[in-house]
């Protein structure tokens, strides 16, 4: 089958006419979860079958996309989604956060700062916050709509009774605009307090869920937490063995067998384009004087 | 009843006044034509054999059931309301702050997988609660009124007996001071020594909480022992109503006179 048999973008245009109207009604009600009729995806749900919808529905021929997996473009999913739209759209694709204008993301937000020309597309496994705590889908949509978020809380009192401090440390609940409590898709909550204020476009899509929600840019986005156990996005108490750089998420690798172990930036752009502007961490090397 | 006689004249109007409420399954009657009144502090007992319409009249009242036809008008902050016409959010914040469901089985008022504290705390996270020591505090003090250990805190319901459990339900229940307390069956399903365990606790704090409370049971004894007054349902309808002591030792409906000769004496 050649590529010319697709409609641009993969999908058929009422579809996407479809999505972009599920995406402007998640815009206009900030982090409201609207149903929308997921296609079948040429890939397994779990695979950002979600994400890969909006992306379609939000490309025009002048994007250039990145695509990033737990922070990294050189991944299975990343490589898979971007040689995706790459064949079946025949947009631009990029490794740099700064230079694209359309980011898909699963469970990282790239570490350069993202501005009013970009969009960033979440892949979203369970987009609804209170599922584990209340299973019945009726039950949640009236609680996200009469605003009874009681339970939320009582699920991080769980976790400082058994682990004396807020143990969740990713899919960290957040209130969007003291309105709607949202599931930020399974990013490390040190991504939570990017999600407030962000210049770019946030849109999540949850293929299997069916379910697509937006941040607005400029959108208040508040972690919940407790008056005397405020929330706190931690990360390893480690610079980046590569680049050094003290601010980033860090990836834990095992080097050896005998326990021997690196901290590594998780945005891999973000650690090479440090390398290139000649900084080096412990064990790193600036880049050109690597082997 | 010296507790009621303190209250009584205080207020002018009842907490909850229901009329003509009744609920229909297609043809058949749940329960028809109930009307009464109940005054703040005073418990009111609710008999009747298996299928009389206890269940469905307490359903109705706590607003789980959406009656057919009648008024169950509730003394709100705000003054007298319908429940029944009260819109939803309004209903459901009233069923968190001011009224409490005591279920006969624990397990559909707990919440199973979370702990101890985390039960007693949820109500008070509900609304509006943000401040951990507090209500962990308010937890602690709780489990000790109903007489769970406070090592106990942090276990599951789960790892509780069932006496425990339904205590635990009960100060799960009451923790953020509700006015009104329907119970289902409080004490159905537990031994006769845990329920009079149970039964003393509740009447002391009824008492000493001024509560009001609507129990349904088939028990005589849990009503001899807790309610001030007592309806007597057969076939949806009330049957007999009055205090209960009166019903008890002169029943004047030959369905009252059945209910309480049935007893069994040891």
């Amino acid at each position: 089958m050649t590529e010319q048999a697709y409609n641009f973008a993969y999908l058929d245009e009422q579809t996407k006419r479809m999505i972009r109207r599920a995406i402007l009604k998640g815009v206009a009600v900030p982090g409201y979860q609207v149903p929308f009729a997921s296609r079948e995806m040429p890939m397994p749900y779990g695979w950002g079958t979600g994400g890969v919808q909006v992306t379609a529905a939000c490309l025009t021929p002048g994007d250039r996309l990145k695509v990033i997996d737990q922070g990294a473009d050189d991944t299975t999913n990343a490589v898979s989604i971007r040689s995706f739209f790459s064949r079946t759209a025949g947009v631009a694709v990029t490794e740099a956060t700064a230079e694209a204008t359309l980011i898909q993301t699963r469970h990282r937000i790239p570490e350069h700062p993202l501005t009013e020309d970009q969009i960033l597309v979440y892949q979203v496994p369970i987009p609804e916050p209170l599922r584990f705590l209340e299973p019945r889908e009726p039950e949640t949509r009236k609680m996200h709509s009469l605003e009874e978020y009681g339970l939320m809380h009582v699920k991080l009192y769980e976790d400082i009774a058994r682990h004396g401090a807020i143990a969740t440390s990713y899919d960290y609940p957040v209130k969007v605009e003291g309105r709607y409590v949202m599931d930020p898709s399974p990013i490390p909550k040190f991504d939570n307090p990017k999600l407030s204020g962000c210049p770019a476009l946030q849109l999540f899509g949850a293929g299997r869920e069916q379910r697509i929600y937006a941040l607005p840019p400029y959108t208040r986005v508040d972690s919940l937490d407790f008056d005397d156990h405020p929330f706190d996005p931690s990360k390893a108490d480690h610079d980046c063995d590569l680049c050094g750089a003290g601010d980033s998420y860090l990836d834990e690798v095992i080097i050896d067998d005998a326990g021997g172990r690196m901290f590594v930036c998780s945005d891999t752009d973000f650690c090479r384009s440090r390398r290139a502007a000649g900084h080096a961490g412990r064990l790193g090397t600036p880049a050109g004087e690597a082997a | 009843m010296t507790q009621m006689e303190k209250i009584v004249p205080a207020t002018e109007v009842p907490l909850l006044q229901v009329r003509d409420l009744t609920r229909r399954y297609g043809a058949r009657i749940g329960c028809a034509d109930v009307s009464f009144d109940l005054w703040p502090g005073e418990v009111l007992g609710i008999v009747g054999e298996s299928g009389s319409g206890k269940s469905t009249l307490l359903s109705c009242l706590a607003g789980h059931l959406a009656p057919d036809a009648g008024q169950v008008i509730f003394d709100t902050a705000s003054g007298p309301k319908d429940t029944v016409q009260m819109d939803e959010p309004e209903r459901r914040r009233l069923s968190r702050t001011d009224w409490a469901y005591v279920h006969q089985n624990p397990r559909d008022g707990l919440r199973m997988g979370v702990t101890a504290g985390g039960n007693v705390g949820e109500r008070l996270m509900a609304v509006g609660a943000r401040h951990y020591g507090a209500i962990r505090d308010a937890a602690t003090d709780w489990l000790g009124r109903v007489e769970i250990d406070a090592s106990r805190i942090d276990d599951r319901p789960s790892a509780f007996s069932g006496g425990m459990q339904q205590r635990l339900q009960i100060a799960r229940n009451l923790v953020t001071g509700p006015r009104l307390v329907f119970m289902d069956e409080p004490t159905g399903g537990l031994d006769v020594s845990v329920q009079a365990r149970l039964l003393d606790l509740l009447r002391g704090l009824v008492r000493e909480m001024g509560l009001s409370a609507i129990i349904v049971t088939h028990d005589l004894a849990v009503v001899r022992l807790l309610a001030d007054r007592l309806m007597v349902m057969k076939s949806g309808r009330v049957v007999e109503q009055g205090l209960t002591d009166q019903v008890l030792d002169d029943p004047q409906h030959a369905y009252t006179q059945l209910l309480v000769s049935s007893v069994l004496q040891v």
